[in-house]
């Protein structure tokens, strides 16, 4: 009931170009492709391939939560719900830095 | 909601509680939003899990040697694809266009069912050529481990997603829904968009890294 009366009230809807997201979502992974196919060595070493390809992915992430998910347009109430897994998340992987940095010692 | 709640009882004095800006617009978004959160964690368990015991193997297997990227890079294309057909969906309704409504979910179920057909697909081969819960003939046995669950528990997302919108496609066909009430679409919206969201992460950390 309470949902019905805040639909029928709300006045316009946000309205992103869906098809420039999508297009954006399109190049970004050809580019994540790309990037993942050319061979490592001196010139391309490994971290700089991990940064490229997780800089990207997050990016498409943040895309798709943003437009199509539409938190740009929502309350504050909903963007932080959406932040806190992302915070705890990275404070999951700095727990387990010590127990990683440890094991790569071992190898 | 003061406004509507006059709209509705006019005559009548409507003594509303303050509404505080965190206040949502409807309590089905909050509440998706909330249950999204949770299923994050268990996502972000999941990879965290997977990158530990990646970086803790001397013999992980190089995932583009051993997996078919040009199949998974599809499948990602088609869960884009789903993801704007679903938001095209929603702005289809919002216009009062229940027609378009349903042509769009119509191809955001086909391209869920197509996923999980390529994703079967992709399982069989894999197990053909001997990687298994507990073997994998190219390195650490944990590869086939948290492979399977990582992609089995997405998949079973998408299977749920599929399930859902095609409840929300049967109630827009028989007209549920309306430009005045659309946030059962919405919502299921949002878990579809969660699902495309995760399989860009799980696509770039497990096939790609």
């Amino acid at each position: 009931m309470a949902d019905t009366v805040a639909t029928a009230t709300r006045h316009g809807h946000h309205r992103p170009n869906y098809m420039a997201i999508f297009w954006w979502l399109l190049g970004l992974t050809i580019a994540e492709l790309i990037a993942a196919s050319i061979p490592v060595g001196r010139a391309y070493p490994q971290m700089a391939k991990g940064i490229l390809l997780v800089g990207m992915a997050l990016s498409k992430a943040m895309l798709v939560a943003m437009y199509f998910m539409h938190l740009r347009f929502e309350k504050r109430t909903l963007g932080m719900i959406a932040l806190t897994p992302l915070l705890i998340c990275v404070f999951l992987l700095f727990m387990l830095m010590p127990d990683l940095l440890w094991l790569w010692r071992e190898i | 909601m003061s406004e509507a709640a006059a709209v509705l009882h006019p005559g009548h004095a409507v003594v509303e509680p303050a509404e505080s800006p965190l206040t949502p617009e409807s309590w089905g978004k909050l509440g998706m939003w909330v249950f999204l959160a949770g299923d994050a964690m268990s996502f972000g368990g999941l990879l965290a899990a997977y990158g530990a015991m990646r970086y803790a193997s001397p013999n992980w297997p190089n995932p583009s040697h051993v997996l078919g990227i040009q199949l998974t890079g599809f499948m990602t294309f088609l869960l884009i694809c789903s993801s704007v057909t679903m938001v095209k969906g929603l702005a289809a309704i919002q216009d009062g266009d229940r027609a378009g409504l349903k042509r769009f979910l119509a191809f955001t179920v086909l391209g869920g069912v197509l996923f999980l057909t390529m994703q079967a697909y992709e399982w069989t081969k894999l197990i053909r050529e001997g990687l298994g819960l507990t073997a994998n003939p190219w390195g650490a046995s944990q590869f086939g481990t948290l492979f399977f669950m990582l992609t089995g528990f997405h998949g079973c997302h998408v299977f749920g997603g599929v399930v859902y919108l095609s409840c929300v496609l049967m109630k827009g066909a028989r007209g549920g829904y309306s430009p005045t009430n659309y946030n059962g679409v919405e919502t299921a919206g949002l878990y579809w968009h969660f699902v495309d969201l995760v399989w860009i992460l799980v696509f770039t950390f497990v096939y790609l890294l």
